[in-house]
C-alpha cells in the first residue's frame, strides 16, 4: 500500500466514523466469513464485479419484488469510495442494485480499496464517462435519514444502517 | 399602505410569531449554525463558491444552446423532452402522460418547481391520486398547508403538532408520539402507496446537457424510489437547472447541503440518466427476478420556462436564475428566523431570493406581498453559494413596485417637504419619510429642541402612526441643535496637517451629524490621538435611506453628490473614515451599481470603517496608550453590525479591543432586527422586537448583564436600548480618551 493510499484510506474511515457508519476490511478469501458476521437473514444481493469474490450461497442473488420485500440485509457493489465524505458510489444495474441497496434495513456496500479516491471532483471526473454512456449512480453517504418529524431519524425510506466492507487485495494485509 | 392594511399585516405577523415562530426559529437557527460549521471544513470555500458562480453564469449565458443539446441527448437516450411555456402548458402535457398511462396514482418526490405549476391540483382534477412522498411534504399534504421553507417544507410544524395530525387523520392502533414512531408510520404507509404507483414524478436540482443526467439531492430515499419503482418517470425542472457537463456538478455537490441544512453532504446524491437501467419493481409480478425482466421504461423531461427566459433578458432579475435553491438566504435571515415562509414568501417561493423568483414567474404583485421583509442587512450575501446579491434584487423589485403602485393618498402634501428624485409612480408616505430622512433630520435639527418636544407629544405620535405608520411604541431619535459639522467648524482640528501622520475626512453620516453628535466628537478625539489631521466637510447622505425604501433614482443622485464632495479629498490622498457601517456598505457594495466603475473603486479603496482605521494606525506605530484601554475601561458586551460583518471589517473592532486589553463578550446573532427604518414601521414593530429578542437574550445572560453594551450600528444601538433599557454606545466612544463609560 502506498503512503498516499494509506492516507486516503484513513481519511475515508475517519469520515465514516463521523457518520457513525461502521467499516470492516476483508480479503476475497475471507469475504464470506466477514459478511456472515455483519449480515442478518434473509440477505439479498446483486453481482459483485470483483475478481475472486462472489456472493455466498446463503445470499439470494436473484431477488424478486417479493424476496426484496422480506430481506433485512442487502449486499451490492460500490464502484468508488470518496474519502473526504465517507461516501460510496453505487452504480445502478439491470439486475436491480438500485432497489436492492435501498429497501432492506441494512445495506452492505462492498468497495475495493483500490477504488478509493480522495475527493468529490475526482469521483465526479471518474463518473463522467459512465453517465455519458447512459449509466446511473447514487453517491450514498450514510443511511437514509429525515428530520421532518421533529428530530433526526435514520431509515426514512431507505436503509436504517449502512456497514461498509472494504476489500483489500490478497497478500496486502499489513 | 393604508393604516388598515398595516394593522392587518401586523396581525398576520403576530399570529405567525405565536403559532409557527418557535418551530421555525429552532430549525432555521440549527441549519444556519450547521452551515457555519460545515463550510469551515472546506479548504477553499470562497474558491468553490466562485467556481459554482462561474458555471451558472456560463450556463445561463448559453442557455438556448444547452436546451438544444440536452434535448438531443435525452432523446438519444430514449427519453422525451417537452419545453413548456408556462404552468398551464406543462400541466396539460403531464396530464396527457398520466392519461395515456391510465395512471391511477402518481408518487412525487419534493419539487418546488412542481409547486410553482400546481400540478397536483391539475392531476387531481383528472382523478389521479397524487401522493407526496417526502415526509415533510406529505405532512403538509395531509394537513392541507403550504410549504414554509424551500428545502424543509414543514419546519413550521412541531413534532407534537404532527403527532396530533396523524393521530386524528389515521387513527392508528397505538397513538403516535416520538419522531421515530411518526417516521416509521409514514415510511410504511408511503411504502405501500409507492409500490402501487403508476407514475413517479421528481424535480431535478441540476441537469447535465452532455449526458442527460438528473442530479437529485435528498436524504430520505423517496426520490430514489419514486424514480425507479414505477415504469414511467416524469421530471419537471426549470430551464435554469441545466449545466453543461457532469464534471460541473462537483462544486454544487460540495456546496448545496452545507449551505442549506448545514450537512456536509446529504445521504443521497442521485445521478440518474433516464430512462434508467434499473428494473421496475412490479408487485403484479412479485416472483419474477429483477435480472429476468426486460422493462421498457418511459421518461419525460418537462422543462419549464414560465417567465425564466424573460428573466434571462432582464439585467436585474437574471442573477436569480443562478439560484440553486439551497435555502441559505432564508436560514441566515433574522426576519425569516422569526416568522418563516408563510409571511416571508409569495405564491410558491420563500426567503430572500423569493422576491426574484416570484417577480419572475408569478409577477410583481406576488413579490410585493413580502418584499419589505428584506431589510437589506446583507447577511445572506456571504452565505449564498453562487454569490447572488440578494438584497439588491429585493431593492430593484421594491423600486419597480414603488413605480407601478397606486397613487398614495398623502403623497402630494409631502412632496414639497420631502422632495426626491423618483419621477413617477407612487411611494407611500412612510417610504418617502424614511427615504428622505436627511431632509427630515435637517429640519428637526434646525428646530430642535422644539422638534423633539413636539415629536414626543401623544397627538403627534398618533398622527405619525395613522398617516405614516410609524409605531408609537418606538422612541423617536432626538435631534441636536448643533450638528457635528458645525461643532467641528467652530472647534477646528487639533492636529495640524503639517504634524499629522495622516489626513482623514470623517464622513458626517446623517445620524452622527444630527442626532448622535457625541459619537462624532469621540471619533474626532480618537483620530487625533492617533495623530491624524481631521476634516469634516458637509457631505450628502449616502443614499442608504432612500435605497432601503427602494428609491433607487434618489439613491443614485445622492451617490453622485457624495462622490463629487469626496473626490477632491481622495485626490489629495486623504482617507475617508466612516462611523456608520450601513453607509460604509453603500461605499463598498451598492455604489458599484450606482457609480461609474472607476469612481466606485476609488472610493472603496480609500474608505474605512472608523475602528478599522484605528487598527491601521495602531499597526503603523500609533500609540494605543493614548486611547482609553481595557485597564480601567469597562467590560463589554459587543454586537457587531450585519453589514459590517458582511464586509468582513468587524474583525478590526475585535482586534483593537483585544490589543487594548478589553474584556469582550460578543453576540453571534445575524441582525439586531431594527435595520434602519424597519423597526419603526407599525406593521413590523413586533417582528423587529422578536428578532431583537435573540440578541437581548444573549446580553441579559448572567455573564453579559453587567457589561457595557456596545454596538457598531446606529440601529443596533437604538434597538438594544429599547430591548434592554440600558445605554448602548459605539466602540469609538469606548476608546475616546475622555470616555467615562462604565
Ligand atoms: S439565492 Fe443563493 S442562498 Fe438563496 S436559495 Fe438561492 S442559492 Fe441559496
Amino acid at each position: 500500500m502506498s503512503a498516499e493510499t494509506g492516507a486516503i484510506r484513513r481519511r475515508f474511515e475517519a469520515s465514516l466514523a463521523d457518520l457513525d457508519v461502521p467499516v470492516t476490511s476483508t480479503t476475497p478469501a475471507a469475504f464470506e466469513s466477514t459478511l456472515e458476521t455483519i449480515a442478518s437473514d434473509p440477505t439479498v444481493g446483486t453481482t459483485l464485479p470483483f475478481e475472486g469474490v462472489s456472493l455466498p450461497e446463503w445470499v439470494d442473488d436473484e431477488p424478486t419484488p417479493a424476496t426484496l420485500e422480506r430481506a433485512t440485509t442487502s449486499v451490492t457493489a460500490a464502484s468508488l469510495g470518496i474519502a473526504d465524505y465517507g461516501s460510496v458510489v453505487l452504480p445502478s444495474t439491470p439486475d436491480g442494485s438500485e432497489q436492492v441497496s435501498l429497501f432492506p434495513d441494512l445495506h452492505v456496500p462492498v468497495l475495493r480499496e483500490a477504488d478509493l479516491v480522495a475527493d468529490m471532483p475526482t469521483a465526479i471526473e471518474r463518473l463522467g464517462p459512465h453517465l455519458r454512456d447512459g449509466e446511473s449512480a447514487i453517491v450514498a453517504t450514510g443511511p437514509s435519514a429525515t428530520a421532518d418529524m421533529g428530530a433526526l431519524v435514520k431509515g426514512a425510506h431507505g436503509p436504517k444502517d449502512v456497514h461498509v466492507l472494504v476489500l483489500e487485495s490478497e497478500g496486502d494485509d499489513e | 399602505m393604508s393604516g388598515n392594511a398595516r394593522e392587518q399585516k401586523a396581525d398576520h405577523i403576530r399570529h405567525l410569531l405565536e403559532t409557527e415562530g418557535d418551530a421555525v426559529e429552532a430549525n432555521t437557527l440549527g441549519f444556519n449554525d450547521g452551515r457555519y460549521e460545515s463550510v469551515a471544513d472546506l479548504e477553499d470555500y470562497e474558491g468553490l463558491k466562485s467556481e459554482a458562480r462561474a458555471i451558472k453564469e456560463d450556463a445561463i449565458e448559453r442557455l438556448p444552446a444547452l436546451i438544444d443539446e440536452l434535448t438531443e441527448t435525452v432523446e438519444a437516450n430514449g427519453g422525451t423532452v417537452y419545453i413548456a411555456d408556462d404552468a398551464a402548458d406543462a400541466n396539460r402535457y403531464i396530464r396527457e402522460v398520466a392519461s395515456e398511462k391510465e395512471a391511477e396514482r402518481l408518487v412525487k418526490s419534493k419539487s418546488m418547481t412542481s409547486e410553482e405549476l400546481e400540478v397536483n391540483e391539475a392531476l387531481e382534477a383528472d382523478g389521479v391520486d397524487v401522493v407526496e412522498t417526502d415526509l415533510g411534504e406529505w405532512v403538509l399534504q395531509v394537513a392541507d398547508e403550504a410549504p414554509s421553507h424551500i428545502v424543509a417544507p414543514a419546519i413550521h410544524k412541531s413534532r407534537e403538532e404532527i403527532a396530533r395530525l396523524f393521530n386524528e387523520q389515521f387513527d392508528p392502533d397505538e397513538p403516535l408520539e416520538t419522531a421515530e414512531e411518526l417516521t416509521m408510520f409514514a415510511r410504511d404507509r408511503l411504502g405501500e402507496l409507492i409500490r402501487e404507483a403508476d407514475v413517479g414524478m421528481t424535480g431535478a436540482n441540476f441537469i447535465t446537457a452532455d449526458s442527460g443526467s438528473l442530479m437529485l439531492v435528498t436524504s430520505e430515499g423517496n426520490a430514489r424510489k419514486s424514480a425507479v419503482v414505477p415504469d414511467t418517470h416524469v421530471a419537471v425542472a426549470g430551464v435554469e437547472k441545466i449545466v453543461p457537463s457532469v464534471e460541473d456538478l462537483a462544486p454544487f455537490i460540495e456546496l448545496i447541503g452545507r449551505s442549506g441544512t448545514g450537512q456536509d453532504i446529504t445521504s443521497y446524491i442521485s445521478l440518474l440518466t433516464p430512462p434508467v437501467d434499473s428494473p421496475v419493481v412490479d408487485i403484479d409480478d412479485p416472483d419474477v427476478a429483477f435480472a429476468d425482466r426486460d422493462d421498457d421504461r418511459d421518461f419525460h423531461l418537462v422543462l419549464i420556462d414560465n417567465g425564466r427566459m424573460a428573466m434571462r433578458e432582464d439585467d436585474q432579475l437574471k442573477e436569480t436564475l443562478y439560484c440553486i435553491r439551497c435555502s441559505a438566504c432564508a436560514n441566515t435571515c433574522g426576519n425569516f428566523q422569526s416568522v418563516g415562509g408563510h409571511a416571508f414568501g409569495g405564491e410558491t417561493y420563500t426567503g430572500g431570493i423569493a422576491t426574484g423568483w416570484e417577480a419572475g414567474v408569478h409577477g410583481q404583485d406576488s413579490a410585493a406581498e413580502f418584499n419589505d421583509l428584506c431589510t437589506g442587512c446583507s447577511r445572506c450575501v456571504e452565505a449564498c453559494p453562487v454569490e447572488i446579491d440578494i438584497p439588491w434584487i429585493n431593492t430593484v423589485v421594491r423600486d419597480r413596485i414603488n413605480r407601478d403602485g397606486d397613487a398614495g393618498r398623502f403623497e402630494f402634501v409631502y412632496d414639497e417637504l420631502v422632495p426626491d428624485e423618483e419621477a413617477t409612480g407612487s411611494i407611500g408616505l412612510q417610504k418617502r419619510l424614511f427615504g428622505n430622512y436627511e431632509t427630515l433630520a435637517k429640519l428637526g435639527s434646525a428646530t430642535a429642541p422644539l422638534s423633539n418636544w413636539t415629536a414626543g407629544l401623544e397627538p403627534v405620535r398618533s398622527l405619525l402612526e395613522r398617516t405614516a405608520g410609524i409605531d408609537r411604541r418606538r422612541a423617536l431619535p432626538a435631534f441636536e441643535r448643533e450638528t457635528l459639522v458645525d461643532w467641528f467648524e467652530a472647534r477646528g482640528p487639533r492636529v495640524s496637517a503639517a504634524d499629522a501622520e495622516r489626513e482623514a475626512v470623517l464622513y458626517p453620516d446623517t445620524y452622527t451629524n444630527y442626532i448622535d453628535v457625541d459619537r462624532g466628537k469621540a471619533a474626532v478625539r480618537v483620530l487625533e490621538a492617533m495623530d491624524v489631521h481631521v476634516r469634516i466637510p458637509a457631505v450628502s447622505e449616502s443614499g442608504r435611506a432612500p435605497l432601503s425604501q427602494g428609491m433607487i433614482a434618489t439613491a443614485d443622485a445622492k451617490a453622485s453628490r457624495v462622490y463629487a464632495a469626496l473626490a477632491e479629498h481622495l485626490d489629495a490622498g486623504r482617507d475617508i473614515v466612516v462611523i456608520e457601517p450601513s453607509d460604509l456598505a453603500m461605499f463598498h457594495r451598492e455604489y458599484e451599481k450606482l457609480l461609474p466603475e472607476a469612481s466606485f473603486e476609488r472610493l472603496r479603496a480609500g474608505s474605512y470603517e472608523v475602528i478599522e482605521y484605528v487598527y491601521g494606525c495602531l499597526e503603523n506605530g500609533a500609540n494605543g496608550a493614548r486611547l482609553r484601554t481595557g485597564d480601567g475601561g469597562p467590560a463589554i458586551a459587543y454586537h457587531s453590525h450585519c453589514q459590517q460583518r458582511t464586509m468582513g471589517v468587524d474583525r478590526y473592532t475585535r482586534a483593537v479591543f483585544e490589543a487594548l486589553n478589553y474584556d469582550v463578550l460578543e453576540s453571534d446573532v445575524e441582525c439586531c432586527g431594527m435595520a434602519g427604518s424597519f423597526g419603526y414601521k407599525q406593521e413590523y414593530y413586533e417582528l423587529s422586537m422578536d428578532v431583537g429578542d435573540r440578541l437581548a437574550e444573549q446580553f441579559s445572560a448572567p455573564e453579559a448583564k453587567n457589561r457595557l453594551v456596545v454596538a457598531s450600528g446606529t440601529s443596533c444601538e437604538d434597538q438594544l436600548e429599547d430591548l434592554l433599557e440600558r445605554d448602548a454606545s459605539h466602540p469609538v466612544e469606548v476608546l475616546d480618551p475622555r470616555s467615562r463609560l462604565r
